[in-house]
C-alpha cells in the first residue's frame, strides 16, 4: 500500500561515509530500511555501520541488487552522482543535496528524458520519501509518520512534516509521504506523484503541498480536474511574498508576473482541492474530507504493522 | 548574483559581442577624464546600481560636452536613485559607466533565461527593444520569439536565424546578429546565467549590432566553479541584515511587516508569514534557520532579527524533528538571554520532546509566550503586539 517505496525496497547511499550520510543512514537503519550499502571509490572495500562500501554505483547494483539509491554528495558532484547511479540503471533515485548548479540538473534531466534511461529522480533540495512502517529514505523524523491510506506530496520539507503530524496527531495515516524538492529543476514533479497515488488502489486521499514559483502546481491542477476523484486538500507557501525575491528555495520566486500564490490556489481550488488559508488547517480539512468521502473509519483504522 | 550593467559589458566583449566603448568612474573628476580619452561629440553618463529603470528615475544622461559631462555627473554621483525595483529608499549611486553615444537606427530584446516547464534555457527576442520584456508578454505575446536549448549541444544556426527573421532583422544583418546569439548562449552556459538580459540590442545607423545594455545575473550555486566572478560581487548593492545572515549560513530576505520571524524550512518560513498576515499583522522578515538550529544560529538570528527597528514583536516557529524540541527551546533561552529582548516574544514549538522543551521555557522564568499551533502563535503575537500601541 504505497507508491515508489516498500519494505522490499533495497537502498544504498552515495555519500555514505560523510556525516550527514553517515547520520541519516543510521536513522534509517534504525527506522527499517533496507539498507544494502553505500558507495564511496575512496573506502572501497570497506565496512560502514556494518554495510559494504563499494567503489561505484555499478558494482554495488551488482553485488546487491539495490532499487534505490539516496544521495548526499555535496552540490559540486552530485549531478555527476546521479548520472552515476542513472548508467548503473537504479530505479529510484531520491536527491536530499541542496544547491545543485541549475544547469547542472538541466544536464541530469536531459538524461533522464532519454528512452532507454529507466531511473526515476526524486529531488534535488528534499526531504526525500517515505512509506511508513516500511522504508524511509531522506532525512524526514520517521516518527511523525503513521502507516495509513493518505497520500502527501510537498516542495517543502519541515511544511510536510507539519501536515504529516497533524493527520498522525488525527489518528489518520499515509501510504506515502513524498519531497519532489525546491528546486527549479527537479526529477519527479507533482503529476507524476499525483498520478501514482492516483492509481494505487491503497491511497484514498491526497494532500498536496505548494509554494510560490513555476507553473507546477498548475499542470497538477489541469491533471487533477481531468483524472482525480480521490479527496484532495491542498496548501499553497508564500502569499506574503514579494515578488522578485528567492523564499530560501531556489525555486520559490515569482518572476515574469508567474508563480503567485494567488494563481495557484484559485487553479486548484477550480479544479476541487480543498484549500487552506493556514497550513495548521490540514489536518482537520482532511479530516473532514475523509469524513465527508465515508473514508475516515477506514483512513483511522490502519495499525502500525 | 547580480553584477553592474559595466561589468555586464566587460564579459560580453569578452564573448565577441560588440559594446559601446566607455569607461568606469566613481567620481567626478574620473567622468570627466573618461569624457576627454572617448573623444565622441556624444556620451551617456549612466549610473550603475543592481536596479532596472534607471533611465526613468533620472540615471542616465546624454552629454554632449564636458561641461554637461561634468554636471550630469554630479547630479548622480552620491544621489539615491528610486525606481520601482529599489524600493522606496532607493539606491545609492557610487559608480558611473560613461560610454560613446551610439546613432540607433532599430531597438531589439535579447534576452536568456530558465524555462522551467520545459527545463532547459530559453532564448527570447523581441522587435520591442528598450521595453520590459514581462509588459510586452503581456500586452504582445505575438511580438515575442522564442528558442528552448540543450546546454550540452547549445543552440544552431538555423534556430538562431530563425529568432532573427522572426524579429523581421534585416537579412544582411545575419552575419553579425547569429553569432552574437550564439555567444549569449555559449556564455549562459560557460559561466552559469540564470539570467543574461541585452535590451537594447541595437542597429546603429551604419549597420553595426551591438549590446547597448547588458544584465546578467549568476546561478549563485554555482560560484563555486567561478571563483573569477566573486570579485564582481559589489555587497553595497545588498542588504546589511542579509550579507550577515549568510555568513551564518541563514536565509534571511528583509519584509517591510513589524513581526520579526524565525523559522526551520523555507516553505514552513514562506508559510509563518502566510499566517502572520492572515491574522492582521505583517511579516518583517523570511528568515530560515535551516535544519541544524543551533544556540549559535539561534543567536545570530535574533541580533538579525532585532537590528531591524521596524520590528515589534518575534514569532518563532520551529518543527523539529531530527532537532529536538528541547535542543532548540535550550537555544532559544541562551539566545534571549544574550541580545536583551524587549519586544514579545511568541515560541511555537513541535515535535520530538515537545513537552520537555516547553517546560523548559516556562521554567526560564523569561517573558516568552508559548503557543500550541502556528494559528495559535500567529494570533497571540498579533495580539501582543497590536496591544502596545
Amino acid at each position: 500500500m504505497s507508491i515508489y517505496v516498500d519494505k522490499n525496497t533495497k537502498v544504498i547511499c552515495q555519500g555514505f561515509t560523510g556525516k550527514t550520510g553517515t547520520f541519516h543512514s543510521e536513522q534509517a537503519i534504525a527506522y527499517g530500511t533496507k539498507m544494502v550499502g553505500g558507495v564511496n571509490p575512496a573506502k572501497a572495500g570497506m565496512q560502514h555501520l556494518g554495510l559494504p562500501v563499494f567503489g561505484s554505483c555499478k558494482e554495488a547494483r551488482e553485488k546487491t541488487g539495490c532499487n534505490a539509491t539516496v544521495i548526499y554528495v555535496p552540490p559540486p558532484s552530485a549531478a555527476e552522482a546521479i548520472l552515476e547511479a542513472i548508467d548503473a540503471g537504479i530505479e529510484l533515485i531520491v536527491t536530499i543535496t541542496e544547491g545543485i548548479p541549475v544547469i547542472d540538473m538541466i544536464k541530469v534531466v536531459e538524461r533522464l528524458a532519454d528512452k532507454n534511461c529507466k531511473s526515476r529522480l526524486i529531488g534535488p533540495n528534499c526531504p526525500g520519501v517515505i512509506t511508513p512502517g516500511e522504508c524511509k529514505i531522506g532525512i524526514m523524523p520517521g516518527y511523525i509518520h503513521k502507516q495509513g491510506r493518505v497520500g502527501v506530496v510537498s516542495r517543502s520539507g519541515t511544511l510536510t512534516y507539519e501536515a504529516v503530524w497533524q493527520l498522525t496527531s488525527r489518528g489518520i495515516g499515509q501510504s506515502t509521504c513524498v519531497g519532489i524538492g525546491g528546486d527549479p529543476v527537479n526529477g519527479t514533479n507533482f503529476v507524476d506523484v499525483l498520478t501514482a497515488f492516483n492509481q494505487d488502489k491503497d491511497t484514498d486521499a491526497i494532500v498536496m503541498i505548494g509554494e510560490i514559483g513555476g507553473n507546477a502546481e498548475e499542470r497538477a491542477a489541469e491533471y487533477i480536474a481531468k483524472h482525480v476523484k480521490k479527496p484532495m486538500v491542498g496548501f499553497i507557501a508564500g502569499q506574503t511574498a514579494p515578488p522578485g525575491r528567492r523564499m530560501g528555495h531556489a525555486g520559490a520566486i515569482i518572476s515574469g508576473g508567474q508563480g503567485s500564490a494567488a494563481d495557484k490556489i484559485k487553479a486548484l481550488e477550480v479544479a476541487g482541492v480543498r484549500m487552506t488559508k493556514s497550513p495548521s488547517r490540514l489536518g482537520e480539512t482532511m479530516e473532514q474530507a475523509l469524513k465527508d468521502a465515508g473514508l475516515l473509519e477506514r483512513a483511522r483504522a490502519v495499525q502500525l504493522a | 548574483m547580480k553584477i553592474h550593467e559595466y561589468q555586464a559589458k566587460q564579459l560580453l566583449a569578452r564573448y565577441g559581442i560588440a559594446v559601446p566603448e566607455g569607461r568606469v568612474a566613481t567620481s567626478v573628476d574620473q567622468a570627466v577624464s573618461a569624457w576627454r580619452e572617448l573623444k565622441s561629440p556624444l556620451c551617456v553618463v549612466k549610473a550603475q546600481i543592481h536596479a532596472g529603470g534607471r533611465g526613468k528615475a533620472g540615471g542616465v544622461k546624454l552629454v554632449k560636452s564636458e561641461d554637461e559631462c561634468r554636471a550630469a555627473a554630479e547630479a548622480i554621483l552620491g544621489k539615491k536613485l528610486i525606481t520601482h525595483q529599489t524600493g522606496p529608499g532607493g539606491q545609492l549611486v557610487r559608480t558611473l559607466w560613461v560610454e560613446k553615444g551610439s546613432a540607433i537606427a532599430k531597438e531589439y530584446y535579447l534576452g536568456i533565461a530558465l524555462d522551467r516547464e520545459l527545463r532547459r534555457p530559453v532564448v527570447m527576442m523581441s522587435s520591442e527593444g528598450g521595453m520590459d520584456i514581462e509588459e510586452v508578454a503581456a500586452q504582445h505575446p505575438e511580438k515575442i520569439v522564442k528558442c528552448a536549448f540543450s546546454p550540452t549541444k547549445g543552440l544552431q544556426v538555423f534556430e538562431v536565424q530563425k529568432l532573427v527573421r522572426g524579429v523581421r532583422m534585416s537579412p544582411g544583418l545575419e552575419p553579425q546578429a547569429v553569432p552574437l546569439v550564439q555567444a549569449l548562449a555559449k556564455m549562459y552556459v560557460d559561466l552559469d546565467l540564470s539570467i543574461a538580459e541585452i535590451n537594447p540590442l541595437i542597429v546603429t545607423k551604419d549597420n553595426k549590432v551591438m549590446a547597448l545594455d547588458g544584465k546578467i545575473n549568476f546561478d549563485g550555486n554555482a560560484l563555486f566553479r567561478h571563483p573569477e566572478v566573486l570579485p564582481m560581487r559589489d555587497l553595497h548593492e545588498e542588504d546589511a541584515k542579509e550579507i550577515e545572515a549568510s555568513k551564518f549560513d541563514l536565509s534571511y530576505i528583509a519584509l517591510d511587516g513589524n513581526i520579526g520571524c524565525m523559522v526551520n524550512g523555507a516553505g514552513l518560513a514562506m508559510a509563518t508569514m502566510d499566517v502572520i498576515e492572515l491574522y492582521g499583522a505583517a511579516p518583517a522578515n523570511f528568515l530560515d534557520v535551516g535544519g541544524g538550529a543551533t544556540a549559535e544560529k539561534v543567536t545570530a538570528a535574533f541580533q538579525i532579527l532585532l537590528s531591524d527597528t521596524k520590528v515589534e514583536g518575534v514569532l518563532i516557529n520551529i518543527f523539529g524533528g531530527i532537532m529536538k524540541c528541547d535542543t532548540i527551546a535550550l537555544g532559544v533561552i541562551e539566545a534571549v538571554k544574550k541580545v536583551n529582548l524587549n519586544v514579545p516574544l511568541v515560541v511555537r514549538l513541535e515535535g520530538t520532546n515537545v513537552e520537555l522543551g516547553k517546560k523548559l521555557l516556562a521554567e526560564s522564568k523569561l517573558p516568552i509566550v508559548a503557543a500550541n499551533d502556528l494559528d495559535d502563535a500567529a494570533q497571540k503575537i498579533c495580539k501582543a503586539v497590536a496591544g502596545k500601541k
